[in-house]
């Protein structure tokens, strides 16, 4: 991975989050406090903007600056997280140094467990976890079977789809939904949603490369 | 929405500045990232930290002063600062003794200000020592819409108040933490909403609710609390918030205790002090004994109507800690 393919992913990830203000405003309201988009796009226009900072960095450092970028920019508990997220894909890309689809998964897993630990939350508590442990768990399998990459990323857009429309039927007890109760059920997670479209955004992206 | 507004982007900003004007003999105002100090800065004790969505004033910045904090850092209203702002406030208030944070249990401020802790800067090639009280003292609700566990809400300023008055004597980190557990581990909340507050950036009122409505066990952003309940009269109101504090506390017969009535922005002291006439009677027919009182807007939900009944139960060093002067903005006494 190069520091350019983070910056086309960053890109990517910008416009589909704009792409969908409509589903993820009316999806916080619904069971948050109606605030997930507008953090979530203060969030990517940030890191577009600093584009030019991140260009010269090696893909692990600007992996680490975009994690404390959005720590200082998007505030509440969805900055931390996601910064949590970056931050942990930085420490494993920079101690294997390599390009291989198997460092690229184990990158992704360490990252999500840093949000489990952050949150100390795990898979069934209808947030963002529900689509990225199942997707961490895929890649790190399909990485481990040496799956092609293209395979990979069609296989990752589905199971992030799966753990996405599967937080629907969910009660949290974790995370912004968590004090409604059964009144949350019927409801797709606004975490789950916008990871769903991050994964997908890349996904897409990385196909085509 | 009507309130005094130049450009709502602005809003915490000149808010702040006006602060910091108003009481530039007591505090300094850093920009970028945000947050405000003590004018002279304290040496060799512990230095504390608070912070938290904005929207509660005078919480935090209220209480930066001799005797209570030593730096705030405000985040967007309802929103949880960043560890940038603890960092930089760190930076500047740390006087060797260490930090102490003081944290209201909501998910956001506990997961920013644990990241600050972790990335705290090196001093003559240490880390800067650090500890964190959660304040948890609202007994409205286990879990509500943005926490796990209890939420901290105005008995913080009592947390406050006695930790900042312990690390004035110079006492080490542990025991400044170990106070402020203790004293949050004997105080207890709730609050009453009568109307909605009404968030600046969203334009409208957080909830509904009908003139002949209120909403028990209210947070201080306007999140549910237990139940939504029938208009009634001001002692039938008291008294189930009072039955839920000595449900939450099982205080022992003839416990001293401080009572304070907090407002919640738009209710007047009037009513306030009605409130504690009853809730005093009230505390006082189940054995409580009264001995410190507080009423007054201290931890507000913008301009939400309605109030919240504190209950800590004192002991000699308590009492000690929240006797002994103070001078910040929104407190003082004795100096």
């Amino acid at each position: 991975m190069k520091t350019s393919f983070i910056l086309s992913a960053a890109l990517a990830i910008h416009d589909s989050i704009l792409n969908h203000e409509t589903e993820l405003e009316s999806l916080d309201r619904a069971i948050g406090d109606g605030d997930h988009y507008i953090n979530m796009k203060r969030g990517a226009s940030t890191i577009v903007e600093i584009q030019a900072e991140l260009e010269p960095l090696t893909p692990d450092a600007a992996l680490n600056k975009i994690g404390l970028k959005l720590l200082s920019t998007i505030g509440g508990a969805s900055g931390p997280l996601l910064a949590s997220f970056f931050m942990g894909t930085a420490k494993v890309i920079k101690e294997k140094g390599d390009e291989s689809v198997q460092t690229y998964a184990a990158a992704f897993a360490a990252g999500v467990d840093a949000i489990r630990q952050r949150g100390k939350a795990d898979l069934g508590e209808k947030t963002m976890l529900d689509v990225l442990i199942p997707v961490a768990h895929q890649f790190t399998a399909l990485a481990a079977a040496n799956a092609g990459i293209k395979e990979i990323c069609i296989s990752l857009i589905t199971t992030a789809e799966h753990g996405m429309l599967a937080t629907k039927g969910l009660i949290a007890t974790k995370g912004r939904a968590a004090g409604l109760g059964e009144r949350a059920i019927g409801h797709i997670d606004p975490g789950a949603k916008s990871c769903q479209l991050m994964i997908e955004a890349v996904c897409n992206l990385f196909s085509t490369q | 929405m009507k309130k005094f507004i130049n450009k709502t982007d602005n809003i915490l900003l000149e808010s702040l500045s006006g602060f910091a004007t108003a009481h530039s003999d007591l505090v300094s105002l850093n920009l970028d990232p945000i947050f405000l100090t003590r004018k002279q800065k304290a040496t060799n004790k512990v230095a504390i930290i608070s912070g938290g969505g904005s929207g509660h004033e005078p919480l935090h910045a209220g209480y930066i002063g001799y005797g209570m904090l030593d730096a705030a850092c405000p985040g967007h209203v309802f929103t949880s600062p960043t560890p940038d702002q603890m960092l930089a406030a760190t930076e500047a208030v740390h006087a060797g003794k260490g930090i102490l944070f003081i944290v209201k249990n909501y998910a956001g401020d506990v997961m920013n200000f644990e990241m600050a802790a972790e990335m705290l800067p090196l001093a003559n090639g240490l880390p800067i020592e650090s500890a964190t009280v959660l304040t948890s003292d609202d007994c409205a609700v286990m879990n509500s819409t943005y926490t796990t566990g209890r939420r901290g809400v105005a008995g913080t300023v009592i947390v406050e108040k006695c930790v900042g008055s312990l690390a004035e004597t110079g006492a080490d980190l542990p025991s400044c933490k170990a106070l402020g557990d203790k004293v949050n581990s004997r105080t207890a909340s709730m609050g009453v909403a009568l109307t909605s507050c009404t968030v600046p950036a969203a334009g409208r009122p957080t909830f509904d609710i009908g003139d002949t409505e209120l909403e028990m066990g209210v947070g201080i952003h306007g999140e549910p609390g237990r139940r939504r309940e029938a208009m009634r009269e001001a002692d039938a109101i008291v008294k189930d918030v009072v039955n839920a504090i000595l449900e939450a506390l099982k205080p022992e017969q003839n416990s001293e205790a401080l009572l304070l009535v907090n407002g919640f922005g738009a209710t007047p002291l009037m009513e306030l002090y009605l409130i504690y006439n009853t809730a005093a009677k009230l505390f006082s027919q189940h054995g409580i004994q009264i001995s410190r009182s507080l009423v007054g807007n201290y931890t507000t939900a913008l301009d939400m109507a309605g109030a919240s009944i504190t209950l800590c139960l004192l002991d000699d060093e308590i009492k000690q800690h929240w006797d002994s002067p103070v001078h910040t903005a929104a407190l003082r006494w004795g100096k």
